[in-house]
């Protein structure tokens, strides 16, 4: 089996105002997997997930990149974060236009993006004449437009309605399943990470670290009947458990 | 409401309305007997204009270029130097504080400075550029700072240059904000302009729009000063 994608190796992410937000970090992502980091606000778990976009530096310890340097990564925010001024498909080509690949040359990219995120049709509407599911749709499509191996996502269905996001959770395994990619999520949703995910990273606060790692066995795309579960019933009470222990230390 | 009424309401009210208080105007002064040189009638200001309109046009001209020019200026300088201080903070922190220093000094104390150093008519041209600048200056500055910081990261994700985030996100952010200093700074530079002029009080063929009515106060010929103001 190869190595991880991406080690987290001792990383710390001590702020400028002396605030310590990670300690002492080890994290393995291992390709193929569906990564969930479960926590408490102000846990890390964002912080975490931002250094390994490269957005943000540890302070201590390092990244490990099993290509040596970081490859392409597609990043969702907690929010849809489109440019208000232009259209889904402009968005969506952002990506592209921005690392010098013309019109012509991203257009089956694009497309193929728009599609695989069941908005096709609406390539030329403006992000306010879409539902907030379909905003986020149009966001998680502009992750994917450079097909990274790599896929990260930060809250991206905290704001939505629990009806779209039961939609999107499947569509996003659905979309994993289809193209392989590797998935870093973060939520403080018990009942999402373990739909989603093939394995919990459950963190604890102050300073940030990992208490408990939890793997969740079940088929890749999972629907109602694994909702419906005994075995998911049995995850969410195990991850909900090592959450509140987490926190409880922390308190 | 159907369209049309919308319309209607849209237009002919505001339109109402104005004329309800020049009549309202008009019957005030005749009933009182209120002498032209305190009140004129809105009718006598009408009634000059148009006798005066030969003289009139020219200087409104002479005040309109000068406004336009300045404000043309402003948004060149205004916005030219927001785009160099987003692109470089240093430059920020070095020139912000004149353009501060320059914003809250009064127009009428540096405009006979101004009257000394330079030939009246790039006098004026200087003070309306001075008050319209700021605006347009702080609006497109603080546009090109609003730019979402999620989006600021996704295009350091991509590793795109600090020109390509100023074309692609801060420059089209920037706009709505830019518009506003537009509009405020186009007002002002009219304002500035005829303050300039009022303090040149300079006649002969390039008299603007201020000289006119201060030329028409001395002489308490009262409906050219109102007519000019409004």
């Amino acid at each position: 089996m190869p190595g991880p994608i991406v080690a987290l190796k001792r990383a710390g992410k001590t702020f400028g105002n002396g605030v310590s937000a990670l300690e002492a970090l080890d994290l393995d992502v291992r390709e193929g997997e569906f990564l969930t980091l479960l926590g408490p606000s102000g846990c890390g778990k964002s912080t975490a997930l931002r250094m390994i976009a490269g957005l943000s530096q540890p302070t201590s310890g390092a990244l490990q990149w099993r290509a040596g340097t970081r490859p392409d990564v597609g990043f969702v925010f907690q929010e849809p974060t489109l440019l208000p001024w232009a259209s889904v498909w402009s968005n969506v080509y952002l990506p592209l236009r921005l690392t010098g690949v013309s019109k012509a040359q991203a257009g089956p990219s694009v497309d193929k993006a728009i599609d695989l995120v069941g908005l096709t049709g609406f390539e030329r509407a403006f992000p306010r004449e879409l539902s907030g599911g379909m905003k986020m749709r149009a966001s998680i499509a502009r992750a994917l437009t450079m097909r990274p191996p790599l896929l990260l996502l930060d809250e991206p269905f905290a704001a939505l309605d629990e009806i779209t996001r039961m939609k999107l959770n499947d569509d996003l395994l659905a979309l994993k399943a289809e193209l392989g990619t590797t998935i870093v999520f973060v939520t403080h949703s018990v009942f999402e990470s373990v739909y989603l995910s093939t394995r919990i990273a459950i963190f604890a606060a102050r300073p940030g670290r990992i208490a408990e790692t939890l793997d969740i066995e079940a088929p890749p795309v999972r629907g109602e009947a694994f909702r419906l579960s005994p075995a998911y019933a049995d995850y969410c009470r195990r991850a909900s458990h090592a959450l509140h222990a987490a926190m409880g230390r922390a308190a | 409401m159907s369209g049309s009424a919308g319309r209607l309401s849209q237009w002919l009210l505001p339109l109402a309305v104005f004329c309800g208080a020049l009549a309202l105007w008009e019957i005030v002064v005749r009933v009182r007997e209120i002498p032209p040189y305190v009140l004129p009638a809105p009718s006598l200001i009408a009634k000059t204009l148009v006798q005066d309109w030969s003289t009139l046009s020219g200087s409104l001209l002479v005040t309109l270029r000068i406004t336009f020019e300045a404000l043309f200026a402003a948004v060149i300088g205004g916005a030219g130097l927001a785009i160099l201080f987003a692109q470089w903070r240093w430059a920020e922190r070095s020139f912000f504080p004149f353009a501060i220093v320059l914003q809250v000094t009064p127009i009428v104390a540096i405009a006979p400075l101004l009257l000394v150093y330079l030939e009246s008519e790039t006098a004026v041209l200087v003070c309306a550029f001075l008050v319209a600048f700021f605006p347009i200056l702080s609006n497109t500055a603080l546009g090109l700072a609003s730019a979402d910081h999620n989006l600021v990261d996704l295009f350091d994700l991509h590793r795109a240059s600090r020109f390509k985030q100023l074309i692609h996100l801060r420059l089209p952010a920037a706009l709505p904000y830019f518009l506003g200093g537009l509009r405020i700074g186009g007002g002002l530079a009219l304002i500035g302009a005829i303050v300039a002029e009022i303090a040149a009080g300079s006649a002969g063929q390039g008299a603007g729009l201020a000289f006119r009515i201060v030329e028409a106060g001395y002489r308490l010929n009262i409906p050219t000063c109102s007519r000019r103001w409004r």
